[in-house]
């Protein structure tokens, strides 16, 4: 199984190519959100490098959000023409899961938060049992102070990583009442080699989708969506 | 097939339109699928661009598909791939750019860049065989207002712009005012018919030092002072006259500055394009203007005034037959300008 993952979730863009437990190849860059021009050069890049024939590849895995909607589209989209021309089905990893993933058979409790502004980030809880992937809370919209409750309630060592610590590390360090570290740079932000190997087990259990139905999860509503709810909440009562 | 033909996928989705079509040498369009969302966005009174941007995104592939399956071509038939990467609403742009890079990438297709307004002066190309450059255009659409000589393929002088709103912004506010809805232009259109354009005499603006150039803001103000004037002195509104007197206005200042513009340059010919060229009373009052003066006038049918990737795939021709290629790292240009390269 032969597996491109990318992802453009966040900062950070990321490709990837990985046949089986192997990581042929990855590049991943954080520096500046450009990854409409930098995202597909990337690619090109390392397919070159490994003599990659894109042909071979048995699917295309993408971090299918949440995550910035305009980087989660941009991958959607290069994911979707890739799917499209290639005649390969996607897999659509959830970018939390996927973070939650660069800490593959830790014990700990596992905490990514990506910073979704409005005072929220997009977090999950997750660990590893005997090897297995656990998913305590599945992905999430949720304010700093409600997953450092659940967090708390839970009573276990806890490793953060993500965008959203730098920007919530006081607030972290304020309201976490059980033992935490930060992740370190290596692993600490989205992977596109982490994408790929979830998405290997997803390969494992069938879970393909194709490239005309895939769409991001954004988790939430847009603005003006959002703004239209609530006059007609506020109307109806 | 001709040995030498060029087929040319083309993909548009710069603003709420999510379409994609394959063009045979520029004139030949072998398919044309367009998904609409404005239904949607009516609900918002307007072009919502995330809720676009989240439509694209779901349509893209399979209007693509269709356009392929429509046309009866493969992506192996291909020799090129094309997408408007500007003007435009950036997160809407972003999606039609990434997917037809992906698939020129995938498929080692060249690609071409298209500008959204090159591409509606080239939906001229498709129904007049006839029509080669120079030519003048007028393009009018819910974001533009241009006066355009058209001196080659691909190459592209502006004469005259619009100050404030485009032409098509000022139907659609006005549209809003006297209660239609969006989108205005084709409601004023068909209200027009109704009314009667002499009720009332709203000002059409000149602007000094620049006759091809256009200002509808004024025009716009001319209505709404005009509407609350007629509510508090109790006086009837007639929406029809107010739609027709309205459209007059902005269509006698589209005509005179385009047939100015014509008579001064000796141009013979002169096209109309964009949203806006749909509309029915601009096209009569230009095509008695042009026979009057011995202009020949040249205009889309409705389906490839409206955003359409057709005249997307019919400016990529020309593009690519003067050697135009873009890289793996094109990006949206949301404020791309006319002629740019």
């Amino acid at each position: 199984m032969k597996i491109l993952a990318l992802d453009s979730s966040g900062l950070v863009a990321s490709v990837a190519v990985a046949e089986d437990d192997t990581l042929l190849a990855e590049y991943t860059v954080n520096y500046k959100k450009t990854h409409s021009q930098t995202l597909l050069p990337m690619l090109d890049e390392i397919a070159r490098m490994i003599e990659l024939d894109l042909n071979t590849i048995d699917a295309i895995a993408v971090a299918g959000g949440p995550g910035s909607f305009t980087g989660l589209r941009i991958g959607a989209a290069t994911a979707k023409g890739l799917g499209l021309a290639l005649g390969k089905p996607l897999i659509k990893v959830p970018t939390v899961d996927g973070l939650a993933y660069n800490f593959y058979g830790s014990n700990r409790i596992i905490c990514p938060m990506m910073d979704a502004r409005r005072n929220q980030v997009y977090t999950g809880i997750y660990t590893f049992m005997n090897g297995d992937f656990q998913i305590i809370e599945p992905q999430m919209a949720a304010a700093v102070a409600e997953i450092a409750g659940k967090l708390n309630a839970l009573g276990r060592e806890v490793i953060f990583l993500g965008d959203g610590v730098p920007v919530y590390r006081e607030m972290l360090k304020e309201l976490v009442t059980v033992p935490y570290q930060f992740a370190p740079a290596h692993l600490n932000r989205q992977r596109a080699s982490a994408i790929a190997a979830l998405a290997m087990e997803y390969a494992r259990a069938g879970k393909f989708e194709t490239a005309e139905e895939h769409r991001p999860e954004y988790l939430r509503m847009s603005q003006a969506e959002r703004e239209r709810a609530a006059r007609r909440q506020a109307a109806g009562q | 097939m001709n040995e030498k033909d060029i087929l040319i996928l083309a993909v548009e989705s710069s603003c709420d339109e999510t379409a994609a079509a394959v063009v045979r040498n520029g004139r030949e369009v072998l398919s044309n699928i367009i998904s609409s969302q404005i239904e949607l966005h009516k609900l918002y009174g307007g072009v919502v661009p995330e809720i676009a941007s989240r439509k694209h995104i779901e349509k893209i592939n399979q209007v693509i598909r269709e356009a392929l399956e429509t046309a009866a071509v493969t992506l192996d038939d291909l020799d090129a791939v094309a997408v408007t990467y500007g003007p435009g609403l950036v997160g809407a742009l972003l999606v039609g750019v990434a997917e037809a890079k992906a698939i020129s990438y995938a498929k080692k297709l060249p690609l071409v860049g298209v500008h959204h307004i090159e591409g509606h002066i080239s939906a001229n190309y498709i129904e007049n065989k006839e029509l080669e450059p120079p030519f003048l255009c007028l393009v009018v659409s819910g974001g533009h207002t241009h006066l355009v000589m058209v001196k080659d393929y691909g190459v592209y002088e502006i004469l005259g712009r619009t100050r404030d709103d485009a032409a098509g912004e000022a139907f659609d506010k006005v549209a809003r005012a006297i209660g239609l809805g969006y989108p205005g232009g084709p409601k004023i259109d068909k209200l027009s018919a109704e009314g009667n354009p002499e009720a009332i005499r709203f000002p059409k603006a000149k602007i000094p030092d620049a006759p091809y150039d256009f200002s509808f803001s004024g025009l716009k103000s001319a209505v709404l002072n005009y509407l609350n004037g007629c509510r508090m002195k109790g006086e009837e509104i007639v929406p029809a006259d107010v739609a027709a007197s309205f459209q007059k206005a902005v269509v006698d200042v589209l005509v005179e500055h385009a047939i100015l513009a014509a008579k001064e340059l000796g141009t013979d010919k002169l096209a109309i394009a964009g949203g806006v060229a749909s509309n029915g009373t601009l096209r009569r009052t230009m095509e008695k203007a042009c026979a009057r003066e011995g202009i020949a006038f040249y205009h889309p049918s409705p389906i490839l005034c409206t955003d359409n990737a057709a005249m997307i795939g019919a400016a990529a021709y020309y593009e690519f037959r003067n050697g135009v290629r873009h890289g793996l790292d094109l990006n949206a240009v949301p404020n791309l300008k006319l002629g740019e390269r």
